[in-house]
């Protein structure tokens, strides 16, 4: 082995690393987010063992309607990022296409990828598990229009990133709902983090939702001022992320970045 | 339609790109842009394309500003090919014929597809995925995505680059018929030198962000004492 091979090699990935901060985001919030997510959980087991009659129902729900987050997400992301990996990107920017039009067919698309993959998983738990999301009622289209309208909010920041900053914006892409997931208290009730992160976590609509599903299963009650409050959030979500979208779009025109856009 | 190109001038902080150039292309004429690497050749393009927004100056289509036109009717008008952006390569030639044609609201889009794989030859590897085609036919390709909604101007960026003598020659006399047969107004970047005086009526030379001459290649080539385009243009780079 010669070591100046090695580190010429070793060289080509640390220089690409230091010209691009979203690479270098990616490398140490990574870390950092596991031991949130799982130290709060933890917390929370450990503490309050009592707190739930149906665990893995409980659990299983928050998992399903979290990956349909995430899902939906995931897939708004790929299709842009399709278009940047096969270079078709600036035939699609000069189509004579409105942004607006682009939001729709991706959100629409993504909606249909996100229930492909979700349906199955879903039905599969009844007999494997007996946990139906079904359980939820009526208000569960109510939770999933929430949690759609707050993905695609995400999506377009990440997108927005991607349009501005190229693909190096990919790694944020994939992981932005895990750098939310441990402020959504997706598997523990909101009680469990630090008073001053219970402030920033209400400002999701995460934390209203997931409390909501809760509410429901333990408490078979429904609180429909919840639900409307976690829609509403995700919808002033939407409308700051389009405003972002079209603000990078433009930024990305003076810069120049939608003909080139490459590594 | 008629392109009016008037001070136009694109800076990325504080990188003259492209500096106050103006030039007329006449409708239905072919007009080569010509000049060394990072000219500024694609950044005006982009400008033309509305990719890049230019830092001041005007572009006029048939006289009338593009900023002031409604964008998408004035896109439904023009297209651009590059062998630098490609189409979803696991797609089929027919899919992404028929996903252009639909963006660019052609009528009949059926017939146009089959209209065109006929005239560039793509109807045997219309139901291939558009990454197993080699780089001949994939130019090809992109050249008939370019002419799907028989565009009034066409930007052509290196068409030919990249590929063999033959594919080369079939290209360049497929412009040349097509421009024939159609009301097109053409904008072609090229390195090659014998394309440029086969295919274009006249030449636009850049070099560092400014137009240095322009005038049909038989006048260039008289007004810097040369034999042939490729060496008035090795004059105009080098000094």
């Amino acid at each position: 082995m010669r070591w100046h091979k090695i580190y010429g090699l070793s060289l080509r990935h640390i220089y690409l690393i230091k010209s691009s901060f979203p690479r270098l985001l990616d490398l140490v919030y990574w870390p950092s987010i596991q031991v949130f997510l799982w130290g709060f959980i933890g917390k929370f087991f450990t503490s309050e063992t009592a707190y739930y009659n149906d665990t893995v129902g409980i659990i299983l729900t928050a998992a399903i309607l979290y990956d349909f987050l995430f899902r939906s997400s995931i897939s708004y992301n790929m299709m842009f990022l399709e278009e940047i990996w096969s270079r078709n990107f600036t035939n699609l920017f000069i189509a004579p296409i409105k942004i607006s039009e682009i939001i729709a067919a991706l959100t629409f698309t993504a909606i249909i990828r996100t229930l492909v993959g979700l349906i199955p998983a879903t039905l599969v738990a009844i007999p494997l598990f007996g946990v139906s999301i079904f359980n939820l009622g009526p208000p569960l289209v109510l939770l999933l229009l929430a949690l759609y309208i707050f993905g695609v909010s995400l999506d377009l920041l990440v997108t927005s990133g991607l349009i501005r900053f190229g693909p190096s914006f990919e790694n944020i892409a994939w992981a932005s709902l895990f750098f939310l997931a441990p402020l959504g208290c997706i598997y523990y009730p909101i009680e469990i983090l630090p008073n001053w992160l219970q402030i920033v976590a209400k400002g999701l609509p995460l934390v209203h939702i997931f409390e909501e599903m809760r509410n429901i299963l333990i408490n078979d009650v429904v609180n429909y001022y919840v639900i409307l409050k976690a829609i509403s959030i995700s919808s002033l979500y939407f409308f700051f992320g389009v405003g972002i979208f079209y603000l990078s779009y433009y930024g990305a025109k003076i810069k120049g970045t939608l003909i080139n856009i490459g590594e | 339609m008629k392109i009016e190109v008037q001070n136009l001038e694109k800076k990325f902080n504080s990188f003259l790109a492209v500096n106050k150039i103006n030039f007329i292309i006449e409708r239905n004429t072919t007009v080569g842009l010509l000049g060394p690497n990072g000219c500024g050749k694609t950044t005006s393009i982009g400008m033309l394309l509305g990719l890049i927004k230019p830092t001041s100056g005007n572009i006029l289509i048939d006289n009338q500003d593009i900023d002031k036109i409604d964008r998408y009717k004035l896109l439904s008008k023009i297209n651009f090919a590059s062998p630098y952006i490609e189409l979803p390569k696991k797609l089929t030639v027919r899919e992404n014929l028929e996903i252009y044609a639909r963006l660019y609201g052609v009528n009949n889009f059926k017939d146009r597809i089959i209209e065109i794989s006929e005239d560039l030859i793509l109807t045997s590897f219309l139901n291939k995925k558009t990454g197993e085609l080699s780089s001949g036919q994939k130019n090809r390709v992109s050249l008939a995505k370019s002419l799907i909604n028989k565009p009034s101007i066409l930007y052509l960026d290196e068409p030919t680059a990249s590929l063999d003598p033959d594919v080369g020659d079939f290209v360049r006399n497929y412009i040349k018929n097509y421009k024939k047969k159609n009301d097109v107004t053409i904008l072609l970047a090229s390195h090659n030198m014998s394309e440029v005086e086969r295919l274009c009526d006249s030449v636009i030379m850049m070099k560092k962000g400014e137009i240095v001459d322009k005038g049909t290649c038989s006048d260039l080539i008289k007004r810097h004492g040369r034999n042939n385009l490729e060496d008035t243009f090795l004059k105009i780079a080098r000094n």
